[in-house]
């Protein structure tokens, strides 16, 4: 037990000492100064870049949750594998070859790129989502159903709460892969913070590439934070699982 | 009080899981499916709340044919208490109890007055419990907390599916007893599946021998014990019924039949035993030669006698065998 303290202290020791290496590195030679040059720039890219992201994160969300909700309703039950391979198959589907798809039936432009991040972040939701309501306990349904519930009490009550840990690490799991994906937006026109990190592929200028891919990285960690301080709010306190990270 | 009357269930496949099954549960009483596992006991109790639909027959409750009910209304005036316990993870106790209330629409304040009433019987403070989740209780008190939640809404009747099953020992004696206590106060309507004899013969006002989704006998557990319709419940109950069913009868019994022996003053190593004793613990506490003599007392611990192992045999024999519809249940 102690020996395992002692090493992830200096695994996470080391990691900072080449993050802050990298850093020196980055300012030593000027590579963040197209944030503070072209600022005006860089806040619309960044914009643009929120804007996939929010765009395509909440239409998934509006979608695969009430899909993944009606697919374990008993009725529905035998659509399920159905449902789950259409899904899946959006996701065995490389991120590229979706944009590049998507390019010939919606054109370029940020409607293609929102289409193909909405079609990415569909499957880690839906999956939890079933995942979570899956799991809970049969036994819990049969109590709730023996004591006079109805279907949608026992939906609102007790799957949704119980299933809240599963189907918000989902959501969070597609948000912050999706900030990432969303870099690729600049192939189909779509903007966003992929503009810079690829005109500093194709000029081999490090500083356009790190002022473009470093604020992604961060963005992404900074979202994964904020949701899961809202999990920790909106889960109840009994159905947590027991160890947290 | 809940009638069957030629209650069947069959499955799709053609399979029947319920037979034909007539009986009545009598107001008050707690009457426990008893058999192996497959014999349909849990069937049978889920058709009650129409979990399970019903293929042929009818189910009465209090004189209404529960199919004419509306489902929902029907469940929430039937008490469920189920093996696994069923509390809500992300509800806290006092949610949980008060699930049924709730649902039925009780005001906030009558909803507190009753949780405060119903952790009281079983001895746990509402004020000090209400608050948490049923993860930080422990195994016995979860079950408890199950039992007072299928009591919440004060129904008539309650159905329990194997309630103390997944209890140790002697936790699960602990709470049946503190049950039949509660029992004793609520006098409700109760059918109770076991497929723990002991159980039963404890519990049961009468046992209904479930086998393959037809009734083998319905009896007074002493009357099933004794006085055996067939060779399945002979066989079911053992070549030990004869000793299981002295678990009925106590000490008081056998002192009004055939009296105790005298104590005989000039033997030291002695132990005491209360009165209201049953006699099958006791038998084996003679068995095992705790002492030379065991001398009975009462509430004051006045001593009334000696009881022996032959007076023990005496009882079974005379009482037990020649005159079984008399003995009942205490």
């Amino acid at each position: 037990m102690n020996k395992k303290k002692i090493m992830s202290r200096i695994v996470s020791i080391l990691v900072y000492a080449l993050v802050a290496v990298f850093f020196i590195w980055a300012i030593s030679n000027s590579y963040f100064d197209y944030i503070f040059s072209e600022s005006g720039t860089f806040l619309h890219l960044l914009k643009q870049h929120l804007q996939l992201v929010l765009v395509s994160s909440l239409l998934a969300v509006v979608v695969a949750l009430p899909v993944g909700i009606l697919v374990t309703r008993r009725s529905f039950r035998r659509a399920e594998w159905i449902v789950s391979n259409t899904v899946n198959l959006g996701q065995t589907i490389p991120s590229l070859a979706v944009l590049a798809l998507m390019i010939s039936i919606l054109g370029i432009g940020f409607k293609t790129a929102v289409f193909a991040l909405f079609i990415y972040s569909l499957l880690p939701m839906y999956r939890n989502t079933v995942a979570g309501i899956d799991s809970i306990d049969e036994n819990l349904i049969d109590a709730a159903r023996g004591m006079g519930m109805k279907p949608i009490q026992i939906l609102f009550r007790i799957e949704l709460p119980n299933a809240s840990y599963s189907i918000l690490a989902g959501i969070r799991t597609a948000v912050v892969l999706n900030i990432g994906t969303a870099a690729l937006a600049y192939v189909v026109g779509g903007g966003g913070l992929g503009v810079w990190i690829f005109t500093g592929i194709q000029l081999f200028d490090n500083g356009y590439l790190i002022s473009g891919a470093i604020p992604v990285t961060l963005l992404a960690i900074f979202v994964d934070y904020l949701l899961r301080l809202l999990e920790r709010k909106i889960v109840p306190k009994g159905s947590k699982p027991p160890q947290e990270t | 009080m809940i009638t069957f009357d030629q209650t069947t269930k069959t499955y799709e496949g053609g399979v029947t899981a319920v037979n034909g099954v007539d009986f009545t549960v009598d107001k008050g009483n707690i009457v426990v499916l008893l058999g192996p596992s497959g014999c349909g006991k849990t069937t049978l109790l889920r058709m009650v709340n129409r979990l399970e639909t019903i293929s042929d027959g009818s189910i009465t409750i209090d004189g209404e044919d529960s199919m004419s009910l509306d489902q929902i209304a029907l469940r929430r005036k039937i008490g469920y208490v189920i093996q696994s316990n069923g509390l809500f993870p992300n509800m806290t106790i006092e949610e949980n109890v008060m699930i049924v209330p709730d649902l039925l629409g009780w005001k906030k304040k009558e909803k507190r007055e009753r949780f405060n009433k119903l952790m009281e019987m079983i001895g746990l403070s509402g004020e000090k419990f209400g608050k948490r989740y049923p993860h930080e209780l422990s195994g016995g008190q979860q079950q408890r907390i199950g039992v007072i939640r299928a009591l919440a809404a004060d129904p008539p009747v309650m159905l329990m599916d194997e309630p103390f099953g997944a209890l140790d020992p002697i936790i699960r004696e602990k709470i049946q007893d503190e049950f039949l206590q509660i029992q004793r106060e609520v006098k409700k309507t109760i059918l109770f599946v076991s497929h723990d004899i002991d159980e039963a013969i404890k519990m049961a006002d009468k046992i209904v021998l479930l086998r393959g989704g037809e009734v083998m006998q319905y009896d007074t557990p002493s009357e099933m014990l004794v006085r055996p319709k067939n060779e399945f419940v002979r066989e079911f109950f053992g070549k030990d019924r004869a000793i299981k069913s002295l678990s009925l009868h106590t000490i008081k019994d056998l002192q009004e039949v055939i009296g105790l022996v005298n104590v005989d003053e000039t033997i030291e190593d002695t132990i005491t035993i209360h009165i209201r004793h049953d006699l099958r613990n006791t038998l084996s506490m003679l068995l095992n030669q705790e002492a030379d003599q065991v001398i009975v007392v009462d509430d004051d611990d006045h001593r009334l006698g000696a009881i022996t192992i032959d007076l023990v045999q005496k009882y079974l024999h005379f009482e037990i065998k020649a005159k079984p519809t008399l003995v009942q249940k205490g």
